[in-house]
């Protein structure tokens, strides 16, 4: 594991603001309520080093202990048929460098999954060996959920490096050419996160800008707007604090706390896989690495205790990775160490053992971070949750 | 050191101006809430005007809650700054166009 990836809240904030939250709204512990979306985080390799990025992806995360191997992946390809969700979501670093990409997308659609999704940084499709890429996402009718921060090339380039821009708008012309984005079949969803310590705006109004702007200055079309809020993890947690941003950010977060947000939260139907086989509630629990609650049994929150709140709060403190994740905070040198631990703990929950009918009750492990996921208009991978926000700035 | 006039914690205490007359508070963040609420113009519009307007007002609490305000409807430093000018020109004009009243007492009172 990389240093940086154990960086968030849960390092540093003991008090549990997001834990006080849903006590403050009176909501109950989180509970999974079906699984719909697979998500396959297939490795860290990128050929992009972007400075929101949660999972400190970059060209340097080449090493088999950070990218799934065939092992891993044929795991993935025989869970397929039984689950069968309705989204299979592939996402990394730029998933598509990792060799078995191509293979879970033909196993996908052999298995009948309706909606096969690549999370794509558009500048993929022009590294070395992957010129036939955007021809076999079409050919294959995968879903493209593709990062474009803006529809300038400022902010772009100062989250996602030098130049980014011009080549995203050459990668989203060319699938264009394939007709993604076109109103058809092939789907092409942008996902827009903000350039900094604030909330990223209403996505349904940005959207319209999003589709006014890149048609009317390049040509290009899409199909829907995805905002993303950032969260406060790995580097750009880093950044937070390295600006001076952090805690003013995690207030943004805490004061614009939306209960509404609370049941369109993508870890209810959702189950995250890493790399190694681990499950996860979700992709950013996967970068500070909290796997699914051990016990991983189902406790319904009608039969929780008053006061059993609290126990969200305490399923985090429970959690035997919270102990390893809160001493890498305070001994920089460590962090290794506690994900070999991680590694060897028989409790971990792995993909080979992937337990339905479990899972789809089981019980979510939250921290701080979630407050990203619960702020304003809320955000999940697939953009923002609510209609409306919480927060009217005032005096 | 010197304590500064302005907190910029002082901002989240602002409803607390009802501990006394809480039912005047209420009837202005009622009013306050509808006026920037969604309406005939956009979220973004409205918090650019605010923007503005705090300038003009040089109120740092303002300037500081649609700073924020701002980059959350989606507006960019372009757009908030030209909102910033746009209060400093009607500023800097209303100030210019008082030369005529000085011309107009100038004219009066001189040979």
């Amino acid at each position: 594991m990389n240093p940086l990836a154990a960086e968030g809240p849960t390092t540093s904030d003991p008090a549990a603001r997001f834990a006080a939250k849903l006590r403050e709204y009176g909501v109950p512990p989180l509970h999974a309520d079906r699984i719909e979306t697979l998500q396959v985080n297939v490795g860290k390799l990128c050929n992009q080093a972007c400075r929101h990025c949660h999972v400190d992806a970059g060209p340097h995360q080449h090493g088999s202990e950070v990218n799934m191997g065939t092992a891993v992946a044929d795991q993935v390809i025989a869970l397929l048929p039984r689950l069968r969700p309705q989204l299979l979501d592939i996402t990394g670093g730029a998933p598509e460098l990792n060799p078995n990409f191509r293979r879970l997308v033909v196993a996908a659609r052999a298995a009948g999954i309706a909606r096969v999704m690549d999370r794509c940084n558009l500048s993929v499709l022009f590294e070395p060996g992957q010129e036939d890429l955007a021809t076999f996402l079409a050919e294959h009718r995968v879903e493209v959920t593709a990062s474009l921060p803006h529809y300038d090339a400022g902010p772009t380039d100062r989250q996602r490096g030098a130049g980014v821009f011009d080549r995203s708008l050459e990668g989203l012309r060319r699938l264009n050419a394939l007709g993604y984005g076109r109103g058809g079949s092939l789907i092409l969803n942008l996902v827009h996160n903000a350039a900094g310590a604030f909330l990223p705006a209403r996505q349904a109004e940005l959207e319209l800008d999003y589709k006014r702007e890149l048609k009317r200055r390049f040509d290009v079309d899409f199909d829907h707007l995805f905002c993303i809020t950032n969260m406060p993890i790995a580097r750009f947690a880093q950044w937070l604090r390295q600006s001076g941003n952090y805690e003013r950010y995690m207030q943004v977060l805490v004061d614009a706390f939306n209960p509404a947000a609370v049941a369109g939260l993508m870890c209810r139907n959702l189950v995250s896989v890493g790399p190694d086989g681990t499950l996860y509630d979700c992709d950013f629990n996967q970068m500070l690495g909290l796997p699914l609650h051990p016990s991983r049994a189902a406790v319904q929150p009608s039969a929780v205790e008053p006061g059993s709140i609290r126990g969200e709060a305490g399923a985090m403190a429970d959690h035997p990775s919270r102990a390893a994740v809160q001493r890498s905070a305070v001994e920089p040198g460590s962090i290794r160490c506690n994900a070999g631990a991680m590694a060897d703990d028989p409790s971990r929950p792995a993909i080979a053992e992937f337990d339905i009918e479990a899972l789809q009750r089981r019980r979510i492990v939250t921290g701080d971070h979630c407050l990203g996921c619960t702020a304003g208009a809320g955000s999940s991978c697939g953009g923002q949750t609510s209609p409306g926000d919480a927060v009217v700035p005032a005096p | 050191m010197t304590e500064p006039y302005y907190d910029r914690e002082h901002l989240a205490r602002f409803p607390d101006i009802g501990r006394a007359r809480p039912d005047l508070a209420k009837k202005f963040f009622d009013w306050y809430g509808a006026a920037m609420g969604d309406g005939a113009l956009s979220r973004r519009e409205k918090a650019l005007i605010a923007l503005a307007v705090a300038h003009a007002v040089q109120c740092p609490y303002c300037i500081d809650a649609y700073s924020k305000g701002s980059l959350e409807a989606g507006a960019d430093l372009e757009q908030m700054t030209e909102a910033v000018h746009v209060a400093a020109a009607i500023k800097g004009g209303s100030c210019l166009v008082h030369a005529v009243q000085m011309q107009v007492h100038h004219d009066e009172v001189s040979m």
